[in-house]
């Protein structure tokens, strides 16, 4: 079957006073109708920025899309007229964002604020819109709706707005909700039931999810399929049980064994040793060589370029293409 | 709220007070008074119409009659004209009150579409061209573009007529007598505007260039809106809120009349009494003048701390 | 970060270096805003102009004749001359040394006076700062232009003798402009005061003097520097309104706004336009380079304050 969304070769990069960041650097993925994909890296790494292009809202001039392909239903994203992605976008390509208190515009009403796409995409009259937006907020889990609708987004707390923005994006059923770090800025216990209800909505409207975050406990909970990014590439890639059962990339490893785990003391926490490169000064290597327990000569001179190496998985480690020219 | 505002308001007016004071001070030593310069009274004339007039009378005495009276609403009789001041006031006001609001109605007008145009269009070549134009506006002298523009648009051109409200000696009524007025204030207007336009230009400007900068702003592209609703519908509502403070900050140049546009354009308001009593030294009146400019300012500063805490939901005391 | 700052108290020499490596930083920015550097090439070269220009102009001495009445711009006298025959081009340099003096002045006085009250009000607090910011509340509330006007006319009143005259505007000028010099500074030292490092300077005891010299008023510097140049503009654009109503600097000594005063004249207005333009063009010019260079100065110096 034909995935709901394909990404290839994605380039997008940012000019800044120091010179040309390359955020996104060729990555290639594809989400299919109703998988929740996971794409997980530490800040920097690209993740939301490849969010950013393929809702095409990366910030010009300084940043712009340079190459690829973005693929959705029938068209590609990059290739459409403004008019043409605007029609697409917040209808069957929604987004929710990392800041739900600074996400939301301060001036104007929650109720105001679901009814646009309403109003705009399904072309609903005011009137069902504003009945239709109060049914949203009641769906999100909000008592009171009629009285939340007339409220201004300071009013609320951080997880109610994170709730409402879910009923923006959800408000036209969209094929596919990209969610930056939905639950970063948030309180724990409110964390668990804002992914709960996109696992809900997701089940009952058969939509498909792209999770972009940096918590693994998030992946585990979610994902079907996960991308490691590092650096503006993707590392590694696999089915969430394998990934997590058997990781192949040092980097993978790193972040997995970083991660702690109920009832299992250790004396002290790993941490992958260093820090991200600086995005300027790259050359032809493995970017994560210089944190990599288990560097070569090779990872510092040439890129490691991403395998596949069975059950699914694929990884761009030097360890693994050394592995398949000795067997 | 209560106590704040309360502290607020007896803190203006004792520097009303002070403001007074210093005012009267200052015109009282200053040498030379009306009756002075009048070379038409003899000396025994002079001394019986500073006797009538109290101005022989030590500095302190006389600010305490002007206070008491100025406290009861009466801030005394124009020397010079012989006509209570207040009366003058309401007689020349409202023609400066009709140059201002108009001029500053243009203004915003057209520094809240230009800075919106070039904060969307931010480095672009019309970018530059504002900025530009924005400084320009800012370092023009007021008396001088006046004067250039009145030498190029009345006296070559013979477009517009030089200066005054109504054509002299014209007793025109009706539409006929509208028609004359506008045709008198188009230039002073002009000037006017273009004197406010670089520093609010710029102030929208900045102020859009941080509301597109917002993540609501993002999310409202994400929805699918169209740019004039980004613009328009959520980034100018946010952009304009602060600049209701602006409001209040407006009241002395509305009231106040323009002493250097009125002067030049010859326009019959209280700057250009203020300028004509000043030569003649009609001390009630320009101490009128003064003190009222003072007390509009003082008011404006107020009217804009409530009006920002009015209009931002998120500022609490 | 933190390394920074120990190495930084660590020692004061390498302090000094870094200092002046962010001086060097700053200006290789200034350098890159094209627009910045085209004003200030205007201001010096207009500068120049008004200083030097004078000592190749062959009616340096301003002759009055006779015979060379209210010319019109030629060959000879590139601006014309005026009603005393003197070449207009001469005076308008000469009457540009008064204006930018003064305002330059003007300037370096309210800058002086706005920035000790003002950090003097900002680090004591408590009487010293009531005292001190009432006052400029009294001279904010009393409005600019009479108060100017009223200066003028005691001046006049009192005969100064024009020569004196000059230095007197540029008193008054600064009178009227100290108060929201004084503000600004007072609000950024409040600001500082809160701020970690001066805590650091608490806690190690740091007399009051030293504190104030070394460690505050050195982060106002970026601040003061754009306000002065821009302060510079407003300085000049005042005294030319003073002058043009008669009551700042007085004929025979020149300055650009007087010398717009023959516009007072009907005639000279209507038919000798080259008495009265090029000053208002020459004020104009270099107001806006002064804004435009203290603009960039401003973006590079002060990046919040961008407003």
């Amino acid at each position: 079957m034909k995935p709901l969304l394909k990404v290839e070769n994605l380039h997008t990069e940012f000019r800044t006073d120091e010179g040309t960041v390359k955020a996104v650097d060729g990555i290639s993925f594809q989400v299919r109708a109703g998988e929740t994909v996971c794409i997980v890296g530490e800040s920097g790494c690209g993740k939301s920025v490849t969010a950013m292009s393929m809702m095409g809202l990366v910030e010009e001039p300084a940043g712009k899309v340079t190459g690829g392909a973005i693929t959705f239903g029938d068209d590609d994203l990059l290739r459409l007229n403004k008019h043409e992605l605007r029609a697409i976008r917040g209808h069957e390509l929604a987004m929710i964002f990392q800041e739900p208190m600074s996400s939301l515009n301060p001036v104007l009403k929650i109720g105001e604020q679901i009814m646009e796409p309403l109003m705009l995409h399904l072309k609903l009259k005011r009137k069902e819109a504003a009945a239709h937006a109060v049914e949203l907020i009641r769906q999100v889990g909000i008592s009171r709706p009629e009285q939340i609708a007339a409220s201004y987004p300071h009013e609320l707390s951080g997880g109610m707005l994170q709730r409402i923005m879910i009923a923006i994006a959800v408000s036209c059923s969209p094929k596919l909700l990209i969610a930056d770090e939905p639950t970063t800025a948030l309180d724990v216990t409110i964390q668990a039931q804002i992914l709960d209800m996109l696992r809900t909505f997701k089940e009952s409207s058969g939509m498909s999810l792209l999770l972009i975050t940096h918590d693994l406990g998030v992946v585990a909970e979610m994902a079907d399929y996960v991308i490691v990014m590092y650096a503006g590439k993707i590392v590694e890639e696999g089915e969430v049980t394998a990934l997590f059962a058997d990781p192949k990339h040092p980097y993978t490893r790193g972040l997995l064994k970083s991660k702690p785990v109920m009832g299992r003391r250790t004396e002290e926490l790993y941490s992958i040793p260093g820090q991200v490169p600086n995005p300027l000064e790259l050359t032809p290597s493995c970017y994560f060589h210089d944190r990599c327990g288990h560097c070569m000569e090779v990872c510092v001179s040439r890129e490691p370029l991403l395998q596949p190496l069975g059950n699914g998985q694929k990884a761009a480690c030097w360890l693994y293409e050394e592995a398949k020219i000795h067997v | 709220m209560s106590t704040y505002l309360s502290k607020r308001l007896l803190y203006m007016i004792l520097i009303l007070f002070a403001a007074s004071l210093l005012i009267f001070a200052l015109y009282a030593n200053t040498p030379g008074d009306f009756i002075t310069g009048n070379i038409k009274l003899t000396a025994e004339r002079k001394a019986e119409l500073r006797e009538i007039y109290g101005l022989n009378k030590p500095m302190l005495e006389r600010y305490g009659i002007w206070l008491k009276n100025a406290l009861h609403g009466d801030f005394g009789y124009s020397l010079a004209q012989q006509k209570p001041v207040l009366q003058l006031f309401n007689d020349y006001i409202w023609n400066s009150f009709l140059l201002a609001a108009v001029s500053t109605f243009l203004t915003w007008l057209i520094a809240v579409v230009i800075g919106v145009i070039s904060a969307y269009r931010q480095y672009s070549w019309f970018d530059t061209l504002v900025m530009i134009g924005i400084f320009a506006a800012m370092s023009l002298p007021s008396f001088f573009i006046g004067l250039f523009l009145i030498k190029m648009l009345a006296v070559d051109l013979q477009w517009l007529p030089p200066g005054g409200m109504i054509t002299t000696g014209s007793n025109a009524t009706g539409m006929a007598y509208v028609k004359e007025v506008i045709q008198h204030m188009t230039l002073p207007v002009v000037v006017m505007t273009l004197l406010g336009l670089g520093s609010l230009t710029r102030y929208f400007r900045s102020g859009m260039i941080d509301v597109l900068r917002q993540d609501y702003i993002r999310t409202a592209r994400a929805k699918g809106l169209s740019e004039r609703k980004v613009l328009f519908r959520h980034a100018l509502r946010n952009a304009l809120l602060p600049a209701i403070t602006l409001v209040g900050f407006e009241l002395p140049s509305l009231f106040g009349g323009s002493i250097i546009i009125e002067q030049i354009f010859n326009w019959p308001g209280v700057g250009q009494l203020y300028m004509k009593s000043f030569g003649l030294r009609d001390y009630p009146l320009l101490m009128g003048f003064t003190m009222l400019l003072a007390i509009l300012t003082v008011l404006g500063t107020l009217l804009s701390d409530m009006l920002y805490r009015v209009a931002d939901p998120r500022v609490r005391l | 970060m933190r390394t920074n700052t120990v190495s930084a108290a660590a020692s004061p020499k390498r302090s000094r270096e870094r200092r002046s490596s962010l001086l060097g930083q700053s200006l290789r920015k200034l350098m890159h805003n094209k627009l910045a550097v085209a004003g200030f090439a205007v201001v010096v070269f207009m500068t120049l102009l008004c200083f030097i220009g004078p000592l190749f102009s062959p009616y340096t001495d301003n002759r009055i004749n006779m015979a060379m009445m209210n010319k019109a711009p030629s060959l000879k006298h590139w601006l014309g001359t005026d009603a005393l025959g003197r070449d207009i081009m001469t005076r308008v340099m000469q009457a540009g040394r008064i204006s930018l003096t003064v305002g330059l002045a003007s300037m370096l006085l309210s800058v002086f006076l706005g920035a000790l009250l003002g950090a003097i009000s900002g680090y004591y607090r408590g009487i010293t700062d009531q005292i001190i910011m009432r006052i400029a509340d009294l001279l904010m509330t009393v409005p600019n232009l009479p108060l100017l006007f009223i200066f003028g006319a005691m001046l006049s009143e009192w005969k100064v003798p024009t020569d004196y005259r000059m230095y007197l505007v540029m008193l008054m000028l600064s009178a009227v402009n100290w108060p929201g010099m004084a503000r600004m500074v007072r609000g950024q030292m409040l600001s500082l005061r809160e701020r970690e490092f001066m805590q650091a300077a608490e806690v190690l005891g740091l007399r009051s003097s030293r504190k104030l010299l070394h460690h505050l008023l050195p982060n106002i510097v970026p601040l003061l520097i754009v306000m002065a140049t821009l302060n510079i503009g407003g300085a000049i654009l005042s005294e030319s309104v003073l002058s043009f109503f008669g009551l700042g600097v007085m004929p025979p000594t020149p300055t650009w706004g007087n010398m717009i005063d023959a516009a007072n004249n009907m005639i000279d207005f209507q038919n000798h336009p080259w008495l009265w333009i090029p000053p208002g063009v020459s004020i104009f010019a270099i107001v806006i380079a002064i804004n435009i260079f203290g603009d960039g100065l401003r973006d590079v110096l002060d990046p919040k304050q961008k407003r």
